[in-house]
């Protein structure tokens, strides 16, 4: 069993701040990660690796510096990577990039695909389901559990409602998508570590996959950024600071005046 | 090309979603402006006699997918439904719940019809031609973007539940019921439940709450103490990530980008420091009172009264007025 997993490098966005004179994003300085999910997913990956001898395969589209996440993934234990690089794909949105990642893995080759649900600096969790649409493969999103049985070549899976779960049995080719509280992932091993240096990366560029450039990039996403804007800090709020007796009373006057006691 | 604004009609169990009331509501105040029908698109299994609901809370029209395969969600079966009414009859956009039914289904439909997809919007605006602008959060809230679809149709999006405001609820307005019948193909099905279980404790609706109590890191030794205020005040108990991760409360309660949008008449900050993420789930909220010990706290930036102070000795002081006033 070959096992594709989809990750992506983010902002760690915990560590994004506003700038507040000048009411824009502070990006200098916040570091790079592997996307929370996506580690989720190469983790349940590698469990299944550990279990049943799968082959995983690790996936990223984005610039070149991106290459650091497949490094980490091969030190956790992938068996090898993917690097979907090209200027052509700069300013896809998520129908653009979905139908870039659909023709990369098509050449990459899987039995299943495992991404994570969003990445944490778009939040979308709109990739995973339109690659399974441009592969014509069923999905199941919000996966907290996977098991496969190779020989009836089915996997078994877990996936959460908000108010409930199921069990589903998919059969053939899938694609998952897994929330990052479903394990906890392994860190990277001493071994592991050593090994991937010696292992090179696949590249993998617009002249390799067959795909309609009037589908990717900028020109070839039919959503469309039109402007951005952080929302204003309003520093000149009423800040009091009272004895706990004294607070309350200004609370409970508040509460009065909008008729909520 | 029609003007309509479609709107998926989530029901679970033959209930219809809060959520789904919420966006026709938002779809009659676009289609004020670009002109058009709001209609329903409500597929299930035995689920025709809710389409009058669908009427009463504000659709002009409600197409109706009744079939036996539609009993359970499963992606493919949703997929194919909603698609056939989409391409039957070209709306202009279409708006969805963003609830886990939601965000699977429509990235699938989007593909599947070639269109853009704009996720958890906060805020939509349509002009007079019909083009819509959807704004969302990105990078955990820190920054707002405006987004377009100006060649592609249906502009589709998904909203967030506790978003938009429904309309009122008229049992005598006018409204047609349209039965599709749809060919579901059913060797396209490779997805298989096993079993489906409902969570026997039913998750708690902090959206649907007027008054929550929300705590930070800071008060996880107190539980008692917030549980014990939120019921003097008839509110409910919500938090930030940071309690969720730490194992008090469970993901429902949470308040935040990565967790539930709220916007209650009153919003308690106790302990919370004002993290973007948590800010961008309840800014909307009508009252905002934050209480925390560090005057530097970026809530601060966000409430509408500021208190600097150990929530844990304010709560037993603002219980006594709060019964004395009673």
């Amino acid at each position: 069993m070959r096992i594709a997993v989809c990750i992506k490098q983010v902002p760690n966005t915990t560590e994004i701040k506003i700038d507040p004179v000048t009411n824009t994003l502070k990006r200098d300085g916040v570091p790079s990660i592997m996307n929370p999910d996506d580690k989720a997913a190469l983790e349940s990956a590698l469990v299944l690796k550990d279990k049943y001898n799968a082959e995983v395969v690790v996936v990223t589209m984005g610039p070149p510096q991106a290459e650091l996440i497949l490094r980490e993934a091969m030190s956790m234990g992938a068996d090898e990577a993917f690097l979907v690089t090209d200027r052509a794909f700069a300013g896809s949105d998520t129908w653009a990039t979905s139908t870039i990642l659909a023709a990369a893995l098509k050449k990459v080759g899987y039995d299943i695909i495992i991404g994570g649900r969003q990445a944490i600096d778009g939040d979308t969790a709109q990739v995973g389901p339109q690659i399974a649409e441009h592969l014509d493969i069923p999905q199941v999103t919000y996966v907290v559990e996977i098991d496969i049985d190779e020989k009836n070549n089915v996997c078994r899976v877990k996936k959460e409602f908000e108010d409930r779960y199921q069990i589903v049995e998919v059969k053939g080719k899938a694609l998952f998508t897994v929330l990052s509280g479903m394990n906890e992932p392994r860190y990277m091993l001493v071994g592991g570590i050593v090994d991937q240096e010696e292992k090179a990366i696949t590249v993998i560029t617009v002249n390799d996959i067959e795909v309609d450039r009037g589908n990717i990039g900028l020109l070839g996403s039919p959503t469309k950024v039109k402007s951005s804007f952080s929302k204003t800090v309003d520093s000149n709020k009423e800040l009091i600071e009272l004895s706990p007796q004294e607070a309350a009373k200004v609370i409970a006057d508040k509460l009065a005046e909008k008729h909520i006691i | 090309m029609s003007k309509d604004i479609f709107v998926y009609i989530e029901q679970r169990d033959r209930v219809i979603q809060n959520v789904s009331f919420e966006l026709i509501g938002e779809a009659r105040r676009l289609v004020a402006v670009s002109g058009g029908n709001v209609c329903g698109v409500l597929v299930g299994n035995n689920i025709a006699s809710l389409a009058k609901e669908v009427v009463a809370n504000g659709a002009d029209k409600v197409f109706v997918v009744d079939n036996k395969e539609l009993e359970y969600y499963t992606t493919e079966c949703y997929a194919q439904a909603v698609t056939a009414v989409v391409r039957k009859h070209s709306p202009n956009a279409m708006l969805f719940g963003a609830s886990t039914i939601g965000r699977d289904l429509a990235p699938r439909i989007s593909a599947r019809v070639h269109t853009g997809l704009t996720a958890d919007c906060t805020d939509l605006k349509i002009d007079e031609e019909g083009n819509l602008f959807m704004t969302r959060p990105a990078f955990g809230g820190s920054l707002f973007a405006t987004i377009a679809c100006p060649d592609h149709r249906p502009q589709m999006s998904t909203v967030r539940p506790g978003v938009m405001k429904k309309v009122e609820y008229d049992t005598n307005r006018a409204g047609e019921i349209i039965t599709e019948d749809v060919a579901i193909d059913a060797t396209k099905f490779a997805v298989k439940i096993v079993e489906e279980v409902k969570e026997t404790k039913a998750a708690v609706k902090i959206e649907d709450s007027k008054i929550l109590v929300s705590m930070g890191r800071g008060l996880e030794n107190n539980l008692a103490q917030v549980k014990n205020f939120a019921t003097v005040i008839g509110g409910t108990v919500s938090c930030s990530r940071a309690v969720v991760d730490a194992g008090v409360w469970k993901s429902d309660r949470q308040v935040g980008q990565t967790g539930k949008t709220v916007r209650p008449d009153v919003y308690f900050a106790m302990g919370i420091s004002g993290a973007v993420q948590h800010i961008a789930g309840m800014d909307g909220s009508d009252l905002i009172i934050a209480i925390n010990k560090d005057k530097t706290a970026a809530i601060f930036n966000t409430a509408h009264l500021g208190i600097v102070g150990d929530a844990t000795a304010i709560m037993p002081e603002l219980e006594k007025e709060i019964l004395a006033r009673k």
